[in-house]
């Protein structure tokens, strides 16, 4: 996973509660194999009309169309579950999205891709908006936990501490986990089998329910 | 020994450690695998050399893209099919079971798991799919995922997460007729708002609640997530144990006894704490349907348009001048008097059988009204056999709706199921948002009875107006 320390740049407003992850990435593109390549589905309806043509949405136009920050309304990333709506941000080059509050699932994608979902609220996201707004570069430092206004001033913010320490080594979740979990994974396992039996499908009530299409 | 909740309870018993951060290593017990959120979680195995540990943790099906209509056809040529073909391939390499559009098995993963037994109470289960919640109907901590978390489900049976706070819903009274669970719900979210429930894990309870069936506790989880909630909950209770004896894969003999035993100890204790608290009486309440663009955007079906300059929060304001924009609707019109073009009847939400009965009861006897296309489309292949079996789709094809074979269908639209741009639906899914049932179209949430009387009347009605139809 790429690594995330500190990026400057434009950031991207979009001064809208509740954009949902179907905003983000519309459905009919979830039939796409590939993660790579989704950035140009991004918020497609809203970037472009029904003609085709482009819409003065904010990521349309220099230099937002290269914002590596966007700052938006509360409840950002609500609804689908779909990956895709982080794999689409990031690929068209988005790393870090700031708002009040984020659907959960959408903010646990996020880490998982090297995006860092920053909640901030009030009065302070509210002057990160408008000096985003102004489109001068600001500065996300994870490492510091701060946000640099054009300006010159300095915010503070709070994260998960786990969330940081993955995001600023790139970590690979799933092979730490295999690293220096397993033999905790295998005694779990041994006593969940032998206190409920009945959650373990390997005892052949699966193999008899699929008889019919395994053996085909 | 600590009071504890539901919730509590059944984290307790899946943390196979406790990390110095504060959060755990959670066990998963069972996965439910479909095309759209797990291609990139397989190619992921494969691109680390990682084993897939237990397949048979795993079910797999494709419900999302599939078509309703011609199911005995193979699939034609195009990014479905080739979705489908992957999801296929991937189950043969790793060994998890398949479950193929033309087999009697076949549904929507959140219908089928319930109906087979996967789903057991005092369980963990997962999906790369928000709606995983409707699982939580049986007492099972289940959870909508990512790929990637899907990914570290395959690999290792687990998943890191911080545990839930959790907030107890109570519902009193006893609902009036011609008003369903799904009334409830939107009532819900309405009152405590789309992020209402985020960082929650919800139990519901109280005395209408244990009135509900199954399939009316599973509507009302499974739209948990629209108030921001991953988990929903309800105790496992006789009503559950009466669902789930016999099901293919429920525990049996003596297994089943001691399962049942241990499922009665799973009810939150009755002093325990929660860390928010919401009561709703049920008894008043009447039909509910959205007018916005989310879920909490709904309100009682005599009501009439909000108006956005009463709203004196500029940025609630703004949301319901872009809410009414993108359904074209005018401030202050009533509810009833939107016309309707398309009528959806099905998804995870509302297409159990009850859900097929409940719209049956309202059309038999009448037709549909002639400006209006409508489609009913079973959540399962279960469900469209005992519906038939009922007579059922004889009731809908006679007062002109198609009946279909079981998918996601008109929910979601990947499939070629969808509105056209300002095509307007009463729909018994879950979510309003912009596009979400085909681009520039409209969708107004409703039951399923009242989506069955919008087709007869061709607009928004309160299905208690129409009386009988016999
Ligand atoms: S029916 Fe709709 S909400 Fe349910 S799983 Fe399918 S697409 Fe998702």
């Amino acid at each position: 996973m790429q690594k995330f320390t500190k990026i400057t740049s434009v950031a991207a407003a979009l001064r809208e509660a509740h954009v949902d992850t179907d905003v983000i990435f519309p459905a009919r593109f979830l039939l796409l194999l590939d993660k790579a390549g989704l950035g140009k589905h991004l918020f497609h309806e809203r970037r472009q009309g029904p003609d085709g043509i482009k819409t003065d949405f904010v990521l349309n136009s220099p230099p937002f169309d290269k914002a590596e920050i966007l700052v938006a309304g509360a409840n950002f990333g609500s609804g689908s579950s779909r990956e895709q709506a982080v794999w689409a941000l990031t690929d068209f080059g988005i790393r870090c999205v700031i708002a009040p509050s984020f659907g959960e699932i959408f903010q646990s994608n996020c880490f998982k891709n090297g995006a860092l979902p920053l909640v901030i609220q009030g009065e302070t996201h509210e002057r990160i908006m408008r000096a985003a707004e102004g489109g001068n570069p600001l500065t996300v430092d994870l490492e510091a936990q701060t946000v640099e206004l054009p300006d010159g001033e300095t915010i503070g913010f709070e994260i998960d501490p786990y969330r940081r320490h993955t995001l600023m080594l790139g970590l690979d979740e799933i092979g730490s986990i295999l690293a220096d979990d397993a033999d905790d994974i295998a005694t779990f396992e041994a006593r969940h089998r032998s206190s409920q039996p009945w959650l373990f499908l390997d005892d052949g009530r699966l193999e008899r329910l699929f008889a019919d299409t395994r053996s085909s | 020994m600590t009071v504890k909740t539901l919730y509590e309870k059944v984290w307790q018993s899946h943390v196979v450690k406790d990390y110095d951060d504060g959060t755990s290593l959670l066990y998963i017990d069972r996965h439910l695998v479909q095309e759209i959120s797990s291609p990139q979680a397989f190619s992921g195995l494969t691109a680390q050399n990682r084993q897939l540990v237990r397949p048979a943790a795993h079910i797999a099906v494709a419900d999302h893209a599939v078509p309703t209509r011609n199911r005995n056809m193979p699939l034609a040529e195009g990014l479905a099919s080739r979705l489908v073909g992957r999801l296929i391939e991937n189950c043969e390499q790793f060994g998890i079971d398949y479950i193929s559009m033309t087999d009697d098995r076949h549904g929507i993963v959140h219908v089928i798991g319930p109906e087979l037994g996967f789903t057991l109470p005092g369980a963990t289960l997962v999906c790369g799919d928000s709606h995983t919640s409707t699982h939580g109907a049986f007492g099972t901590i289940s959870f909508g995922i990512g790929a990637s978390e899907c990914e570290c489900v395959f690999a290792t049976q687990t998943l890191r997460q911080r545990k839930q706070k959790t907030m107890r819903v109570t519902l009193n009274g006893a609902l009036q007729p011609g008003v369903s669970v799904k009334d409830i719900i939107l009532a819900l979210i309405a009152r405590i708002g789309t992020n209402g429930g985020v960082g929650y894990a919800i139990e519901y309870t109280g005395p209408a609640m244990a009135t509900l069936s199954m399939e009316a506790r599973m509507t009302l989880c499974n739209m948990s997530i629209e108030a921001g909630s991953r988990v929903g909950m309800v105790a496992p209770d006789e009503t559950t144990f009466a669902y789930l004896e016999g099901r293919p894969l429920s525990p049996e003999g003596e297994a089943w006894d001691a399962a049942v035993a241990h499922w009665r100890d799973l009810g939150s204790d009755p002093d325990a704490v929660f860390d928010a608290e919401v009561e709703l009486d049920v008894s008043g309440l009447a039909p509910h349907v959205s007018w916005g663009t989310n879920p909490g955007e709904t309100s009682p079906v005599s009501d009439r348009v909000p108006d956005p300059a009463t709203e004196t929060d500029s940025a609630k304001r703004a949301k319901i001048e872009r809410s009414l924009a993108y359904m074209d609707l005018k401030p202050g019109m009533p509810l009833e008097d939107i016309a309707i073009d398309h009528v959806f009847i099905g998804s995870c939400t509302n297409g159990r059988l009850e859900d097929m009965r409940s719209a049956a009861e309202v059309i038999k006897g009448r037709r549909i009204a002639p400006t209006v296309t409508a489609i009913a489309v079973p959540g399962s292949a279960g469900v469209r056999l005992q519906a038939e079996a009922e007579g059922l789709d004889r009731v809908f094809t006679d007062a002109g709706f198609e009946w279909r074979g079981s998918g996601c269908s008109m929910c979601v639209a990947v499939n070629d199921d969808r509105l056209k741009p300002g095509e307007r639906c009463a729909s018994t899914s879950n979510r309003n948002f912009e596009g979400r049932q085909g681009q520039g179209g409209r969708t107004h949430l409703m039951s399923p009875a009242m989506a069955a009387a919008a087709a007869i009347a061709g607009h928004l009605i309160d299905v208690r107006k129409l009386g009988s139809s016999n």
